[in-house]
């Protein structure tokens, strides 16, 4: 007989958590309530550069019961570690601060109100210091904010003539037409609809903290360091978390350092819970982009040379931008033959909000650029935008900028297919009114860690026969919405053979579950998920050898197991990654495999533009995404569908406003995203080119919806009005200045 | 101040300042936590509960505007079974990180009890009170289109 479990993968289960969620039982932290617990507040700073003189109580408060906080009670490093040691949890008297909105003191109290009302009698000495609100300001060193050249990173990715400055510069020189172009993208807020939180619970010598977050061991990392404890006295649990898109990537482990802070000098639990004016001026952001582009091509549309400057701003510190960098530029080049490549990136030091990890992870920025190129090339030789890439795209056996030869599991012809077949359906007509026009746009996103990193990682994952005769999947990857809990629960019921109902996925906490890395890169699905595939066949295999030697051969499996239960005690399989074989990647010529495997898509746009108004409707939209395999259809078609539409809102209407470095716009009636009413239906094409090395041939699906339909909807404004959209978002101000050639100011009027 | 209204089908009495907002005394006071905060500010409508069966921001709510009236929260949706568009949330995966869907789902129920012919566009215009970060919007507009029908089909 077949095995039941044989059936689990590829088939929409209704979600683990659904239920739940559905009748509001979830508990998100703002849910849990801890005996003892006080609630916190965190006192910032209104200016963006300058040295801290002085923290003052206002003697007119009545501080009883209050508890405040500051860089000297930290009791290990004030640091948050993550790569460099370079930002504070909380800025010390007599140190630099380096954005508006850093963290400076600490309060809690019994209840919110008083927290923060105590908060607001905390005032700060400030000795200001010059501002550094741009990338161009900052590389003419106005001010010297980090090392010597106010570069956090810097990343070249150098093919054929591209090995130097002068070659490329021959190569454009040779080509028949040189497309050159300047694009800017904007910062972008996650805007997940819970707000950033934390519990801290300090105990036995240690701290338990409970939060909303996607990497338990990044937040763990951060607390030993912070604190100064080994690290079997810091527990750190994940809660159902609502939504997080990189957003709760890195910041957690601030809120965790506060949280921990205050419950330590409070000697009780605290809850730190932001409102969402809080979240939107302090927390990160993806990470505005500069970039200038030239395309050298031959008449007959061939693209023969590529010559990129990725310029992104990283803000105040380092935090993850050298890796955001790293995929930016590695993506820059895009899904297209080119012999001759350079491509030079730098992450640049301002006085801004530290600029983090969201959806794609530089990716969509370069994208951005590369796909306007593409569609100004296309005109430029007459070719229909579907041929032209078509004519240059990626197959089987080529090779990309940084020269990995494409072997396996390339959707190029399959999503560019089903580009051409959404484009054969004619475009509404234009009247006095609206004009419209249609955008497409190709792409590619490399799924797991980049180069070596998930080698160097070498993430672990569990699955356990409990000693009650269930199984359990353990692993530290999060379920922030995009369904963990359930794939991970197909998979093991796959690989052990055994309905999903006998599987439990328990969401995180460090002393249960072993280090799979962060939940981040595309990459649960495909590298934590084929670790949970080999541990849950290797635990099956177990127990069947267990149940030959002790004359349960003959037994069902369950039966089997549950014997071997009651006889052993709980048993355990783990899995730790490993390459697949062949790939391989150098660190310092930028060179070789690049990803273990990219996904591949298109995406069709339509849109309606209001010649008056220059209000832009996105009418159709058709999305076809290569993901290697479904493992639950519909859970892979709400990845695409929501990552579309962020990308399309970032295209359009996600406008963050900074006035003096400061976000100006930190509501959500001002900070907006996209309604129910302002979103296309959403026609999602899932096509399936097997992976050999994922679980039943899945591959990285969470970013790469977000990374094209922001250029799709540009150039379908472009094809409306038949004037470039070369910057995003595409608000109507700015589509107004380049149809009508208008001058207009992001920044808005400043107030005195 | 003691504000007595009717929760979830039952009478309920709470000694509490009348400005404070319904939101808290839910949450806080009432131990009512499915009905979530998100910004605070009645943009997002993740704290949506109905008051004499029309959906409102129980964050822009003072306790005290209750007073007398029924107030149903996520909790309150469906009794022991799932109402079918909570089932249908869950079938049709409209739901994934959930903090948006009790709102949601009480918005959804609330169309279907006034206009249970609304077609997608109408649907879409309905819910704009209500922000997904999470789904593009697709798979829940299918989910209530569907509980719809259920609904429908299940009616004498």
């Amino acid at each position: 007989m077949r095995p039941p479990g044989q059936t689990a993968v590829g088939f929409s289960l209704p979600r683990v958590d659904g239920v739940a969620k559905v009748t509001g039982r979830a508990r998100y932290v703002d849910d849990i309530t801890v005996a003892g617990m006080m609630h916190g507040a965190t006192v910032r700073s209104d200016v963006g550069h300058g040295i801290l003189r002085a923290i003052h109580r206002d003697p007119a408060f009545d501080w009883t019961g209050v508890t405040v906080a500051t860089a000297a009670d930290i009791p290990g490093q004030n640091v948050i570690a993550l790569i460099e040691p370079d930002q504070p949890a909380l800025v010390a008297i007599g140190n630099t601060i380096r954005h508006p909105d850093e963290a400076v003191a600490l309060v809690c109290a019994p209840t919110r109100a008083r927290a923060l009302a105590a908060a607001a009698h905390v005032r700060l000495e400030i000795e200001p210091l010059p501002l550094v609100l741009s990338v161009e300001a900052s590389l003419h060193l106005k001010q010297v904010l980090h090392g010597d050249d106010n570069i956090f990173a810097r990343f070249e990715v150098k093919k054929g003539a591209g090995t130097s400055a002068a070659g490329i510069d021959a190569a454009l020189a040779a080509a028949d037409i040189v497309i050159e172009g300047t694009y800017e993208t904007g910062a972008q807020e996650q805007m997940y609809i819970e707000p950033q939180g934390m519990i801290a619970i300090p105990g036995d010598g240690g701290i338990h903290i409970i939060g909303s977050l996607q990497c338990p061991y990044y937040v763990h990392k951060a607390m030993v360091a912070l604190l100064g404890l080994p690290g079997d006295k810091v527990v750190i649990q994940q809660s159902v978390t609502g939504g997080g898109f990189g957003g709760k990537e890195e910041y957690p482990s601030m809120i965790a350092a506060h949280a921990a802070i205050l419950s330590l000098a409070a000697g009780a639990p605290v809850k730190l819970i932001y409102d969402r004016d809080e979240d939107i001026g302090a927390t990160t952001k993806r990470h505005p982009a500069t970039i200038h582009h030239r395309m050298g091509l031959l008449r007959d549309g061939t693209i023969v040379a590529q010559d990129v400057d990725v310029i992104i701003d990283g803000g105040a510190y380092v935090t993850l931008s050298p890796v955001v960098l790293s995929r930016a530029v590695l993506h820059a080049a895009g899904p297209y033959r080119c012999k001759d490549v350079r491509i030079v990136g730098r992450a640049v030091a301002t006085n801004a909000p530290p600029h983090g990890a969201f959806r794609g992870f530089g990716a969509p920025q370069t994208t951005f650029a590369y796909e306007r190129q593409i569609q100004k090339a296309a005109r430029a030789v007459g070719m229909d935008p579907v041929a032209f890439r078509k004519k240059n795209m990626l197959r089987p056996g080529d090779d990309t900028a940084t020269g990995q030869v494409l072997t396996e599991s390339v959707g190029s012809e399959d999503v560019m297919a089903a580009a051409e077949k959404a484009s054969a359906t004619p475009l509404a007509p234009s009247d006095d009114q609206v004009r419209r026009g249609r955008g497409v746009a190709f792409y590619f996103h490399g799924a797991g860690f980049t180069g070596s990193g998930e080698q160097r990682l070498a993430g672990r994952a569990q699955v356990a026969l409990t000693a009650g005769g269930d199984f359990e999947v353990r692993s530290s990857s999060t379920d922030i919405g995009q369904g963990t809990l359930t794939i991970f629960t197909q998979i093991a019921a796959a690989g052990l053979g055994v309905e999903v109902s006998c599987v439990r996925v328990p969401e995180p906490r460090t002393d249960d579950v072993p280090d799979s890395g962060p939940t981040v890169a595309s990459r649960t699905c495909m590298v934590v998920g084929g670790l949970v595939d080999r541990a849950s066949r290797k635990l099956r295999g177990r127990i069947e050898a267990w149940a030959r030697e002790h004359g349960h051969g003959d037994a069902p499996f369950i039966a089997a197991a549950r014997a071997m239960a009651a006889a052993e005690g709980e048993v355990t399989a783990d899995a730790q990654y490993a390459p697949p074989p062949g790939i391989e990647w150098d660190d310092k010529t930028y060179t070789g495999a690049a990803y273990p495997v990219f996904g591949w898509a298109a995406c069709v746009v339509d849109v309606a533009v209001d010649v008056d108004t220059y209000e832009v409707t996105i009418e159709r939209c058709v999305h076809a995404v290569d993901v290697g395999k479904a493992i639950h259809p519909i859970i892979v078609k709400g990845q695409i569908e929501g990552g579309t539409l962020q990308a399309l809102g970032w295209g359009t209407l996600e406008n963050v406003v900074y006035r003096d470095g400061r976000v100006a716009n930190r509501r959500m009636t001002d900070c907006i995203v996209p309604t129910f009413a302002d979103a296309p239906e959403i026609e999602t094409i899932l096509i399936e080119k097997p992976f050999s090395f994922g679980p039943h041939g899945a591959k990285g699906v969470g970013e790469i919806p977000m990374d094209g339909p922001a250029a799709a909807v540009a150039n379908a404004i472009e094809d409306a009005l038949g004037v470039a959209i070369d910057e995003i978002p595409a608000i109507p101000e700015r589509i107004a200045i380049a149809a009508r050639g208008l001058s207009f100011s992001t920044e808005g009027p400043h107030t005195p | 101040m003691t504000i007595e209204f009717r929760l979830n089908g039952r009478a309920a009495t709470v000694t509490a300042s009348p400005w404070r907002r319904l939101l808290d005394v839910l949450r806080e006071d009432l131990g009512f936590t499915g009905t979530k905060e998100g910004c605070g500010e009645g943009e997002c409508g993740a704290c949506t509960v109905l008051i004499d069966g029309e959906a409102v921001n129980s964050c822009l709510v003072a306790a005290g505007q209750v007073s007398g009236r029924e107030v149903t929260t996520i909790e309150g949706l469906g009794g022991d079974a799932l109402h079918a568009v909570q089932d249908a949330l869950v079938r049709f995966g409209g739901t994934q990180c959930g903090i948006c869907t009790p709102g949601i789902a009480l918005t959804a129920a609330r169309i279907l009890a006034r206009e249970p012919d609304a077609d997608r566009a109408r649907i879409r215009e309905l819910c704009a009170g209500n922000i997904c970060r999470c789904t593009g919007y697709q798979l829940i507009v299918d989910a209530i289109i569907d509980a719809a029908g259920h609904i429908k089909s299940e009616e004498p």
